[in-house]
C-alpha cells in the first residue's frame, strides 16, 4: 500500500504543523485504553470463574509485548515512517480486542490472552512510539511541549476509557439502578460486546491519525526560528547517533536506569492507590475515615495528575533543560515521598497533594524522556533509541508491584493496617529516587566516537 | 517569488476574505480529540469531588 510510505506522508509547503498534535493524539488516546482494564477486571474473572491472577495475565502480557515490540520494531518504526507504523498499531490494536471478544464469547481464556495480551500489546508498543520523533522533527523549537502532548493522551486515554466502558457495559447489560445494587457486575457477554465496540471504534479514531499525520520535508525549519541561535547546551547535540550505537553509551542507560527508578517509585503510589488512602487514615478502632466511593475519587485525581505532569513537566523541560527537570523529579519526589511517609496521614490535604505531586512527576519522565534522548542522540534514530528505552517501563512495571506487595505483606493483612506499616515501603522508594537522583547527575554529552559520519547521514537521506 | 511555507492561504473566500485551509481541519482534529478528554476529565473530577466532602 503506497499510500502508507514516508516518502508519500511529506508535507506539502504551507502545512500547518499544529495539525500533527490532533493526529498523534488520537493514537495515543486509544492506546491509552491499557491504563483502565481495572473496569472489566471483575467481570471476567466472574465470566471465566478463574482467580485474579489468571485473569491480570491478560494485562501484564499486554504490558511487556509493549516493551518488546517498542524496543524490537523501534528501527523499523523509524524507517517506515509514521504512517505506515500508525496504520500497523490500529490493525494490530483493533485486531486485538475482535480476538480477544471472541475469546469472551467463546469462554476460551487463552484467545484473550492471544488477542488483547499478545496482538494488542504489539498495537500498544507500535503506537507508543509512532509518532514521537514525527513530533520533535515538527517541532524542534518546543520538542518537551511536543512529546508532552502525545504522551499525555496516552495518561488522557484511560480517563476517556474508564467512564464510557462502564457506560457501554450497563448499557449492554439493561442495567437498571433500582434493580441491580451497588454491587454490580457486568456479564461477560457484555464485555465481549465491550471489546467488539472498542476495536471497531479505537480502528476508526487511529486512522484519523494515520490520514492525517505528515512528516516535515528535508531541510523544513519553523517559520522564524533559527537553529544557529537557539540557546546552546552542551547537554544538547547537533551530532546524530543510531540506536545501535546509542545501546553501547553510558548515557543511554543511565538514562534507562533513572526511568526505570522513577517509574517503579511512582508504581509503589499507583499499585496501591486505593487500599493505601484508606490504610493512612484507619483509626485507632480499625474502621478508615475514607470509605471505597472517597478513594476513588483519590484514584482519579491521581490519574488527572499523571496526565497533566506529563504535558506540564515536558513543556517546562525545554525551559529550564532536561538534565534539571529530572532531578526535580527524582530529588524534590524522594522529598515528597518523606513528607508523606511522615506526616501524610496528619492532613488528608497534605496527603493528595503529596501524592498528585509525585504521580505528575511519574508521569512527566515518561513524557520528557523522548526530549531527552534527542537531545543526546539527535533526531536521527530517536525513535528506536526510545523504544529500546521503553524495557525500562517493563522492568519496572514488574519489579515496582513485587517490591511493594513484598514489603506491604510482611506488614500485615489488607484492611488492617495503617499509616506506620507503609513506611518500609516509602522509604525504599526514597532509596530508589536518590539512587536515581545520583544516576541523573552521572549524564554526560555522548562521546564523539559514537556520532554517526556525515557520508552515512547525507546516503541515509537519500534513500528515505 | 515561489510559494513560502506558511503563505498557502486560499484566496477564493468570501468577500474576498483570505481563508486558511487548513482550519477546518484544524478545528476538527482539535474537537475530535478535545471532546473525548473533556468528557473524561469531567466524569473522573466530580469523583475527586466526593474527596474533599
Amino acid at each position: 500500500m503506497n499510500w502508507l510510505d514516508r516518502s508519500r506522508s511529506i508535507a506539502p509547503p504551507g502545512f500547518n504543523r499544529w495539525l500533527i498534535p490532533p493526529a498523534a493524539l488520537a493514537v495515543h488516546l486509544c492506546i491509552g485504553q491499557a491504563y483502565a482494564t481495572s473496569v472489566y477486571k471483575s467481570a471476567l474473572i466472574g465470566h471465566f470463574g478463574l482467580s485474579q491472577t489468571a485473569i491480570g495475565i491478560i494485562f501484564s502480557i499486554a504490558i511487556v509485548m509493549l516493551g518488546l515490540s517498542a524496543a524490537i520494531m523501534g528501527t523499523w518504526v523509524e524507517r517506515s515512517g509514521p504512517r505506515k507504523s500508525m496504520f500497523v498499531a490500529a490493525s494490530f490494536w483493533g485486531a486485538g480486542f475482535l480476538v480477544g471478544a471472541a475469546g469472551i464469547f467463546t469462554s476460551q481464556l487463552w484467545l484473550v490472552y492471544l488477542g488483547y495480551g499478545f496482538i494488542g500489546g504489539i498495537g500498544l508498543g507500535i503506537g507508543y512510539i509512532s509518532p514521537v520523533s514525527t513530533l520533535m522533527k515538527w517541532f524542534p523549537d518546543r520538542p518537551g511541549m511536543a512529546t508532552g502532548m502525545a504522551i499525555m493522551g496516552f495518561g488522557g486515554g484511560a480517563l476517556i476509557a474508564s467512564p464510557m466502558s462502564s457506560a457501554l457495559l450497563k448499557f449492554f447489560d439493561g442495567f437498571n439502578p433500582a434493580t441491580d445494587g451497588a454491587d454490580w457486575i457486568a456479564s461477560g457477554n457484555s464485555v465481549g460486546k465491550l471489546f467488539l465496540t472498542l476495536g471497531v471504534l479505537y480502528f476508526a479514531v487511529m486512522m484519523y491519525g494515520v490520514l492525517n499525520i505528515r512528516v516535515p520535508a528535508p531541510g523544513w525549519m519553523p517559520r522564524g526560528w533559527d537553529p544557529s541561535k537557539a540557546k546552546v547546551s552542551a547537554m544538547v547535540t547537533t551530532k546524530q547517533v543510531s540506536a545501535a550505537n546509542a545501546i553501547k553509551t553510558r548515557s543511554f542507560w543511565l538514562v534507562w536506569a533513572v526511568l526505570f527508578l522513577n517509574v517503579t517509585a511512582g508504581i509503589g503510589i499507583l499499585e496501591q492507590a486505593s487500599p493505601m488512602i484508606q490504610d493512612f487514615f484507619r483509626g485507632a478502632d480499625g474502621n478508615s475515615a475514607v470509605n471505597a466511593a472517597v478513594a476513588a475519587g483519590f484514584v482519579g485525581m491521581l490519574s488527572i495528575g499523571n496526565m497533566a505532569g506529563r504535558f506540564i513537566w515536558s513543556s517546562a523541560s525545554d525551559l529550564i533543560g532536561r538534565k534539571r527537570i529530572y532531578m526535580v523529579y527524582l530529588g524534590a519526589g524522594a522529598l515528597f515521598y518523606v513528607v508523606l511517609a511522615f506526616f501524610g496521614g496528619s492532613s488528608m490535604l497534605l496527603f493528595v497533594a503529596m501524592a498528585v505531586v509525585i504521580i505528575s512527576f511519574y508521569g512527566g519522565s515518561f513524557a520528557t524522556a523522548p526530549a531527552y534522548l534527542k537531545d543526546l542522540f539527535g533526531t536521527f534514530q530517536v525513535g528506536a533509541i526510545h523504544g529500546r528505552l521503553l524495557t525500562a517501563w517493563s522492568a519496572a512495571g514488574i519489579a515496582g508491584p513485587l517490591i511493594v506487595n513484598g514489603l506491604l505483606d510482611a506488614q500485615g493483612k489488607p484492611g488492617t493496617m495503617n499509616a506506620h506499616n507503609y513506611l518500609p515501603v516509602l522509604l525504599t522508594m526514597v532509596g530508589l529516587l536518590v539512587i536515581g537522583f545520583v544516576a541523573s547527575t552521572l549524564i554526560r554529552p555522548v562521546d564523539a566516537k559514537y556520532h554517526e559520519p556525515e557520508e552515512a547521514l547525507a546516503s541515509s537521506r537519500k534513500g528515505s | 517569488m515561489p510559494a513560502q511555507p506558511h503563505d498557502a492561504i486560499d484566496p477564493a473566500g468570501p468577500a474576498g476574505v483570505p481563508v486558511d485551509p487548513s482550519t477546518g481541519r484544524l478545528v476538527f482534529g482539535w474537537l475530535l480529540v478535545g471532546i473525548p478528554l473533556a468528557y473524561g476529565v469531567i466524569t473522573t473530577l466530580s469523583r475527586v469531588g466526593q474527596l474533599f466532602q
